[in-house]
């Protein structure tokens, strides 16, 4: 039950990286082009913070790891989501305005934009590896595991996303909905009592 | 008509000699496959060879740079119809420069600016179809929704804007959106002309429709036989298909060299409504134009 759960919350976790990434492409779009740079800095920007994220989640697993505190990083990244509802529109027409070469004004955007909820995506996975490995031998099998269904889920995100979700839903309905996924992962990681897999550290 | 029906012969006997035309060079760039043809009568630049998409290309005469070769180049002047004189012009998308360079030659004075955002085609257009652009005429290696957001910020209008950057393969949803055409409108002088050479069927087409509508008020379509679907407005009243036809019979240059007939165009244009009025409207949040335009939405039109 446990590790279901935590393989469930990292495959959302992988879904939205990927979702949110093919929707940024819209996003930048009517202030940055369509250029190739501007696939390249969001591309970017998306690798840096799952790098950063995944320092962090590493980090923050340290320190009295439990699906609680899991549940937390799952709120907030529903709440990086919103300002990109809210305030992608002023802070590309802000940057637009300061920036002409739209190679950097689109990396800046992105940064603006992408690099805090996908930095906090990124901890999901290394700190979900520490709360199910219980040995060293396994180890290597749990993390396998996980980057097996956080990629996958990224994989799904990908394809639902440019197949069928952008032509049923507008870009913002979407993000409002993967906000609430995550949120909803959230709640439930921290309401539920269940019984870890691993020893709870002294 | 007599001409039209020269053009529609023309493309029948070039059509076995397109086929035996000699590939002089072949690039594949950050955006696209690019292929430059030449049979030794017609020079073509092509983007993508697909088998199910009509091949959109952009040819020229060996011998013979003024006179277009396709129908759809010949709608896409219909702009000057609507003003005989612009003083800028706007064009999205330079291909073999046909537009820019028969724009040039009939208003020497105009200035043209053409916004290509591939810079291999800018390098293909001046090795392999003969466009040196100086003095009145510039290009801009850029995406033109950008440039559009620069040139408006900059407090700059065009007379006449034409977007013709869609090829076959792929359309840039963000050149098809209500408010990229706000902004196309917002960059048009009083009573400035828009043009826009697309291809759309089934779905995309009446979204496409509804779009514009929602951005200019009005439109006409000038379609041909190529399936290409020219869409012409103007910022101001709408203007019937009878006062365009009126206005060609006017217009006071002799477009014979290019092939060009003004007067067949205008009786082309048509402001039936023959689309769907309660398709969704394209916008920066929806605009799955591909999907729409694609083997989903791709059916009879």
């Amino acid at each position: 039950m446990f590790r279901g759960l935590v393989f469930a919350l990292v495959f959302i976790a992988g879904y939205s990286v990927m979702s949110i990434e093919l929707l940024g492409g819209r996003i930048l779009a009517p202030y940055f082009g369509n250029s190739i740079y501007v696939w390249g800095s969001i591309i970017t920007v998306f690798m840096l913070a799952l790098a950063l994220g995944y320092l962090a989640g590493g980090q923050l697993s340290l320190r009295r790891p439990s699906l609680r505190k899991l549940g937390l990083v799952f709120a907030l990244a529903a709440a990086a989501i919103v300002p990109l509802v809210l305030f992608a529109e002023p802070v590309m027409q802000w940057i637009f305005a300061s920036i002409y070469d739209p190679r950097y004004g689109s990396l800046c955007a992105a940064l603006l934009l992408f690099l805090l909820p996908t930095l906090i995506l990124g901890v999901i996975s290394p700190y979900a590896i520490r709360l199910l490995v219980a040995t060293t031998a396994e180890s290597g099998q749990v993390a396998g595991k996980l980057y097996f269904v956080s990629t996958l889920g990224s994989a799904l995100g990908t394809l639902t996303t440019s197949f069928y979700l952008v032509l049923y839903f507008e870009v913002n309905h979407i993000l409002l909905a993967l906000a609430g996924i995550l949120l909803l992962g959230g709640v439930v990681a921290w309401t539920a009592r269940l019984p870890s897999a691993v020893p709870e550290p002294a | 008509m007599r001409l039209h029906l020269f053009a529609i012969a023309a493309g029948l006997l070039l059509a076995p000699a397109l086929l035996h035309a000699q590939v002089v060079y072949k690039k594949t760039s950050l955006y696209r496959n690019i292929v430059v043809t030449d049979d030794g009568h017609v020079r073509c630049l092509k983007f993508s060879v697909h088998r199910h998409v009509p091949l959109e290309q952009s040819c020229i005469y060996d011998f013979n740079r003024d006179e277009m070769v396709f129908p759809y180049t010949e709608y896409a002047m219909s702009g000057v119809i609507l003003d005989p004189h612009p003083q800028r012009i706007l064009i999205a998308g330079l291909g073999g420069a046909v537009l820019p360079y028969t724009l040039h030659e009939l208003y020497p004075k105009a200035r043209i600016d053409t916004v290509e955002i591939d810079p291999a085609v800018v390098d293909v257009a001046k090795r392999f179809f003969d466009y040196h652009p100086a003095g009145t005429q510039h290009i801009i290696v850029s995406d033109a929704r950008v440039y559009i957001k620069h040139a408006i910020a900059g407090g700059e209008h065009y007379d006449m804007i034409i977007l013709d950057a869609f090829n076959g393969d792929y359309i840039p949803p963000h050149l098809m959106t209500v408010e990229f055409l706000q902004e196309c409108r917002k960059l048009l002088s009083s009573n400035g002309v828009l043009v826009a050479n697309t291809f759309s069927s089934s779905d995309l087409y009446d979204s496409e429709s509804v779009t514009y509508k929602k951005a200019f008020g009005w439109f006409l379509n000038v379609k041909g036989l190529s399936g290409n679907r020219i869409i012409l407005t103007r910022k101001g009243e709408p203007v019937s298909p009878a006062e365009l036809q009126k206005q060609a019979a006017d217009y006071p240059h002799d477009l014979g060299r290019f092939g060009i007939d003004i007067d067949h165009i205008a009786d082309l244009a048509s402001d039936k409504v023959d689309w769907n009025p309660d398709a969704p409207v394209l916008t920066d949040q929806y605009a799955p134009v591909n999907l729409l335009n694609g083997p989903r939405g791709r059916g009879s039109h």
